[in-house]
Parts: structure tokens; C-alpha cells; sequence
């Protein structure tokens, strides 16, 4: 994963609350193997008349807003269903950051894993950085390390939880990580094995014989 | 003592925490289904085998026919064929018991998990789908992953977690006849918002809760993740015991008993607190619909579709406006005058034997004035019902009776709402679009369902139960 440390870009606003994940990308689009790439699903139905062609109603397919990297929204975004396939195809079309009040949580899960920062600011402030945009703003920059975002005669702060900026500042991958603790991994297994013996699921029989 | 059943299912998880809070969770249970293709293609990448086959579990569920069975290479679409290929695949390779197409057990996975005894109270369980709160009905700690956690896991069956905070939601009281576990759950999130419960650990409490069967505690805890939950559950107590004896994946006999014991160790204390807290009157909860296109959009059925106008916050107001005009409706409408084009029952939500029960009784000597679907959670639901002769009751009343699947929840299989027709569903998203493009999802318990069906348009099933249950 590419580490993220400072971000400038144009950034795109997206007034709506809940914005959620069977919008983001429909459930349609999802037998797609990854590699054939999803950018082209995202925000479909949102985006796209009957004949699949953007309808420009959301800023996203404004020429200004051309090559955008970061999205502004209202609270909760990403909310619903864990498709991961919301974060492809968020990624695939170029997207690094969003910028809400709050999102879905499994949501922020999937971003970080793909190294797609989800930055949180209060509401006021989300609505401030939206003005500024459809007045005419056009890019901002995201500052990890400092947690900033700023722009024109803007700066704010944003939360994010610690051990997914470190993930992020460093581009870690969280199996190999996990890996590295295989020790403590074995020795828990070895006490919980004691202290939950019911724990252990009893086998069913496999009709097909498929599995052991 | 003050520590909150939460507390004690995550302490007993804990590997280790690293001191800025991202602690190692140990995973005791996984299920995969077709949509885990992505993350076994990353393990694939990797070089890395299933850490704990005997642990993992593969259901097929979203995208499974639910008519005309003919085994896997009967199914007609080939991307959905290769879907549930792509499953059986991966689980044969790594050595994961599937419960695929043709098992006698097969069904919707928050359904089987629990009804095989797979969940316990106290375990940890895991599954790339955001309904996995479902299992928490059980008292488990269960949680919805995305692909790379699910990845994460099959690879070293742990998982990483931020210790979230701790909710209560308490419902007191006796809830009036013809009302269920649906209805209280759409009154909360109409209550708290959609994102009234991010970043907390739901536990549901209160007589009205502890009044629930299990399954209806299934469905409760199914739609934590509507609020914006992390988690939700349900402490074990007797009923849950009771359900849990003798099922086919759980520990029995003597095993079973200490263990049980264990299980009821794990209620919160007398003393313990709540990072938030909400009580609602049992009494007060209406039977419940949803009118537009976040589950929060919830109203009981004698109300009229609220008006933006009347709303002081502008992007409140804003949202409604777009929220009607997709569902097609215009403000002041009674609920009770909109006509619905077809209905289903079905989904990890409503599908339990119960579900089928309740809807019955509304259909029971009536006739659907519109197409309609049932789809039994499992196929041992499948047969209970049919033993009980409930699926006659749905065949007489004009309404499919299929085979088990997500079906409809979530329209992969193919089982679709058109474009601008309405469905009146058990199901548990009514997000734009969730039942195929352009389709308008009302969410309801399986009696309103049953009585929309009778009466053509969205309708109180009280009257139509009066006598009957
Ligand atoms: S029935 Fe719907 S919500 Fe439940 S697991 Fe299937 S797709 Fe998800």
C-alpha cells in the first residue's frame, strides 16, 4: 500500500447525507473481477441516465471538477452494506480522501485498507469547506501528518483514529503485520483452548464429501 | 462489579493492544459466501492457506437461484454461475465446510449460523456482510468486515478493532398484539437516526427485549448496522438455552450445560454504565413502515408521508423532498392510500419460521391482490413450514413459494423489483436502487407485508389478524 502523508488536489463537493454504499456502487456491478476496474460504476445510477450517460447533476462530472482526488460530503457517509467494492471504485476513479462529519463504519474499515483517508470534521466545518467549493473553490490540501485540511482562507483540523493514521503515514499492510505476532497469536489460543473448551464447533456431516 | 456483557466478550478476545488503542481480536467464527471472491484472491496473491479451516464456514446465499434448482450447473445466468463456483472452488481448495447449493442445510448465512448452533453466546463472529449484528440475538459479539479484513482473517483468524463505546437501548413494557421484533427495531432507528448508533456496541435490554423469542432478537440485532451500530446484541438468558439445546454445531450434553452456565455469566452487571443510553415504552411502538429511502425514514402505518415544508432544517428538508419524489409519493399522503405493486418476504431479517407464522396468519383463507414472493431463510425452514402446512397457505393466497436465498434483499440472483414499482418487503435496506435500479422498497414485519398483499396498498394488519393469532 502507497504510503498517504499530504494530499493536494482538486477536491469535489458532494452536498448529500448518507450517501450509502449501494449508491456508491449498485450491487449490479459486483460479480466484476477487480482488475477490470471500477471507476466506471461509481455513483452510477446517481450519475447516469437510462442510456449510461453522465447526466452532470452531481459536480463530480463538471469539467472544473476534472481529475479530483478528494470528496466533501454530509454525515454518514458509506453507510450500509460492507461492499469493499464502494472503496474500488472510489479508488479506481482517482478518489484518496473524503471529507465528512461521519461515515459508515465498516466503511472507513475498507478505506483504510486501501489507503483511502477518511477524514472526520464537525458539521459546521463540512458545511463551511462545501460553500467555499461551490463558490468556486477548487482544490484543498490534506495534511496527515498535522491533520489539516486547508484551503483558499480555510484550515481546519479532522479526527481520524491514531492506529489508521500510523497505518496510513506508513503505508502498512495489516496481515504482514498481524503475521509478526504469531507468537502471541499461538499463546492465546493455547489459554482460550482452557478457559472456553465449548468454543470449538462440532463438525456436521458434508453430504458431497467434499470436505474433510 | 461493572462491566457490560461487551466488555466481557471483548476482553475475552483480546491477543494484544498496542498502546495507541488497535487491539488483536481473536476470531472464533467465519463465514464466507460468494462475494468473499475478492479476499480469496488476495490469500491467493499472498501465498498464504486458511489459518483456521475448521473455524471458517461457506454459506451460498446472495446469489443463488431460488427457482427451478437444477444443481450449480443448472443455473441459466453464467456470471451467477460462476459466482457460486468461484465458492465452492475456494472452500474445496482450502478445506472449509460449504453449505452450498444442494445441502440439505443451505440457506441465507445469518440464518444458518444461528440455527445450526455454529453461533454461540460468547464467540466472536465475523462475516463479510454488514447484517452480521444478526448473530448478536444470540449473544454473540458479531460484527460485518470488508473484503481485505476478511482476507485479514482467513489468513490469521484475527482481526484488528478499536475498543468502541457502549450503548444501551432499553425497551420496557409489553408490546401490543400484532407487533414484533421489526417493529421495534424501525421505531429505534426512526428514534436515533441512521447514524444515531456510530461507533457504539449496541446491547438491546428490557423486558419487552428479554420478551423476545430468538428469532425475533435476531431480527433486532440484524438492523444495529441501519442505526450505524458497530455491533449489536442480546444477553443470553433461559430462552436463549433452550433454543440453543441440541443443535447440530453446538457442544451437548454435560459440555453443553457448563457452558451454559458460562453463558449467563457474561450479562452486563447491576452497576455497569453506558458510554449512552435510550429508553423507549414498549407500549408506545406502532406497527412501522418505512416511507422513503433511509431506514430512519420510518413511520407507524396510520401516519401520512411527512411534509418538507413543515421541516425548519433546510438539508433535512432537502433530503425528504428527494426521498418522496423517488418513492413517487406527495406529502400528506396516508400511508394506508399508497398502492404497492408486489411484496416479499424473505432476507436475513424476516425469514425465520416465526416470520412465516405471522405473514400466514394474515394470508390464511385470503388472496394477494398483487405478485408476490416468499423465500424461507433456510432450507430446514423450508421444510418446517411445508410440515406445518404454511406454504399452502401462500400458494392459495397467490404468492410464489421458492427456494432459500437473499433473493430479493439484494437482487443478485436475479430476483429484481422493476423500475418504478413499488415493493412492500421484509427486508431491511430501502436504499435507492437496493431491490434493483429504480425500485421503491417500503420495509416492514412479515404481517404488514401479508396485509399489503391482501389489501393492495400499505395497511395495518391488526384488523386482519383480530382472532387469528
Ligand atoms: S438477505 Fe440481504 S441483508 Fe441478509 S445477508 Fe443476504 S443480502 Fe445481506
Amino acid at each position: 500500500m502507497d504510503p498517504f502523508t499530504q494530499l493536494t488536489a482538486v477536491a469535489c463537493p458532494l452536498p448529500l447525507a448518507n450517501v450509502d454504499t449501494d449508491q456508491i456502487v449498485p450491487a449490479r456491478f459486483m460479480s466484476t473481477p477487480r482488475a477490470q476496474g471500477y471507476s466506471g460504476f461509481l455513483l452510477h445510477d446517481m450519475r447516469r441516465g437510462a442510456d449510461g450517460q453522465p447526466t452532470g447533476l452531481i459536480a463530480l462530472d463538471r469539467p472544473e471538477r476534472a481529475g479530483a482526488q478528494i470528496i466533501v460530503a454530509k454525515r454518514n457517509f458509506g453507510c450500509g452494506s460492507s461492499r469493499e467494492a464502494a472503496v474500488y471504485a472510489l479508488a479506481d476513479f482517482g478518489i484518496r480522501c473524503v471529507i465528512a462529519p461521519s461515515f459508515g463504519e465498516i466503511f472507513a474499515g475498507n478505506s483504510l485498507s486501501n489507503g483511502l483517508l477518511t477524514a472526520r470534521v464537525s458539521e459546521t466545518e463540512a458545511d463551511a469547506l462545501l460553500a467555499a467549493l461551490e463558490a468556486g473553490g477548487k482544490t484543498l490540501t490534506v495534511d496527515l501528518e498535522a491533520q489539516t485540511i486547508s484551503g483558499g482562507d480555510q484550515a481546519v483540523r479532522f479526527d481520524i483514529d491514531p492506529a489508521a493514521r500510523l497505518r496510513l503515514l506508513n503505508g502498512w499492510d495489516a496481515i504482514q503485520m498481524t503475521l509478526s505476532f504469531k507468537d502471541e497469536i499461538a499463546a492465546f489460543q493455547v489459554r482460550d483452548a482452557a478457559a472456553r473448551p465449548w468454543a470449538k464447533p462440532q463438525k456436521v456431516s458434508d453430504p458431497r464429501g467434499l470436505t474433510p | 462489579m461493572n462491566k457490560t456483557l461487551f466488555d466481557r466478550l471483548w476482553d475475552s478476545h483480546v491477543i494484544l493492544a498496542q498502546e495507541h488503542g488497535d487491539t488483536l481480536l481473536w476470531v472464533d467464527r467465519h463465514f464466507v459466501h460468494e462475494g468473499s471472491h475478492h479476499a480469496f484472491a488476495r490469500i491467493a496473491e499472498l501465498g498464504l492457506p486458511v489459518a483456521r479451516p475448521d473455524l471458517t464456514f461457506g454459506v451460498a446465499d446472495h446469489y443463488v437461484p431460488t427457482r427451478g434448482r437444477a444443481g450449480v450447473a443448472g443455473i441459466p445466468d453464467a456470471t451467477v454461475r460462476g459466482m457460486v463456483e468461484k465458492l465452492m472452488a475456494n472452500t474445496a481448495r482450502h478445506g472449509v465446510r460449504l453449505f452450498g447449493l444442494d445441502d440439505p442445510r443451505q440457506g441465507i448465512v445469518h440464518v444458518v449460523g444461528p440455527e445450526l448452533g455454529i453461533t454461540l453466546p460468547g464467540t466472536l463472529v465475523v462475516c463479510g456482510d454488514s447484517h452480521t449484528a444478526t448473530h448478536g440475538g444470540q449473544g454473540a459479539y458479531s460484527f460485518g468486515i470488508g473484503a481485505s479484513e476478511v482476507a485479514h482473517v482467513l489468513a490469521t483468524q484475527t482481526i484488528w478493532q478499536r475498543k468502541p463505546k457502549s450503548m444501551r437501548i432499553r425497551v420496557e413494557g409489553a408490546m401490543g398484539p400484532g407487533l414484533d421484533a421489526k417493529d421495534m427495531i424501525l421505531t429505534i432507528i426512526a428514534r436515533i437516526g441512521a447514524d444515531g448508533a456510530v461507533g457504539h456496541a449496541v446491547e438491546y435490554a428490557g423486558s419487552a427485549v428479554r420478551a423476545l423469542s430468538v428469532e425475533g432478537r435476531l431480527t433486532l440485532c440484524n438492523m444495529s448496522i441501519e442505526a450505524g451500530a458497530r455491533t449489536g446484541m442480546v444477553a443470553a438468558d433461559a430462552t436463549t438455552i433452550d433454543y440453543l439445546r441440541g443443535r447440530a454445531c453446538a457442544v451437548s450434553g454435560a459440555a453443553f450445560e457448563a457452558a451454559a452456565e458460562g453463558w449467563l455469566a457474561l450479562a452486563s452487571d447491576g452497576e455497569a454504565r453506558f458510554d449512552k443510553e435510550v429508553a423507549l415504552d414498549a407500549a408506545e411502538i406502532a406497527p412501522t413502515i418505512t416511507w422513503g429511502t433511509s431506514p430512519e425514514h420510518a413511520l407507524p402505518i396510520t401516519a401520512r408521508v411527512p411534509d418538507p415544508e413543515q421541516v425548519a432544517d433546510a438539508a433535512k428538508a432537502a433530503h425528504m423532498r428527494d426521498a418522496i419524489a423517488y418513492m413517487g409519493l406527495r406529502a400528506g399522503q396516508l400511508l394506508t392510500d399508497v398502492a404497492v405493486d408486489r411484496v416479499f418476504i424473505g432476507s436475513c431479517t424476516n425469514s425465520r419460521i416465526e416470520d412465516l407464522r405471522s405473514a400466514a396468519a394474515v394470508l390464511a383463507g385470503r388472496t394477494s391482490k398483487v405478485p408476490g414472493l416468499v423465500s424461507p431463510g433456510s432450507a430446514s425452514i423450508k421444510r418446517q413450514a411445508e410440515q406445518e402446512g404454511l406454504d399452502r397457505i401462500f400458494t392459495a393466497a397467490g404468492v410464489e413459494w421458492v427456494d432459500s436465498g437473499c433473493s430479493m434483499c439484494v437482487g443478485m440472483n436475479g430476483d429484481q423489483v422493476a423500475s418504478g414499482e413499488r415493493c412492500a418487503s421484509t427486508t431491511n435496506r430501502n436504499f435507492k436502487g437496493r431491490q434493483g435500479a429504480g425500485a421503491r422498497t417500503h420495509l416492514m414485519s412479515p404481517a404488514m407485508v401479508a396485509a399489503a398483499a391482501v389489501a393492495g396498498h400499505l395497511a395495518d394488519a391488526r384488523p386482519m389478524l383480530a382472532g387469528r393469532t
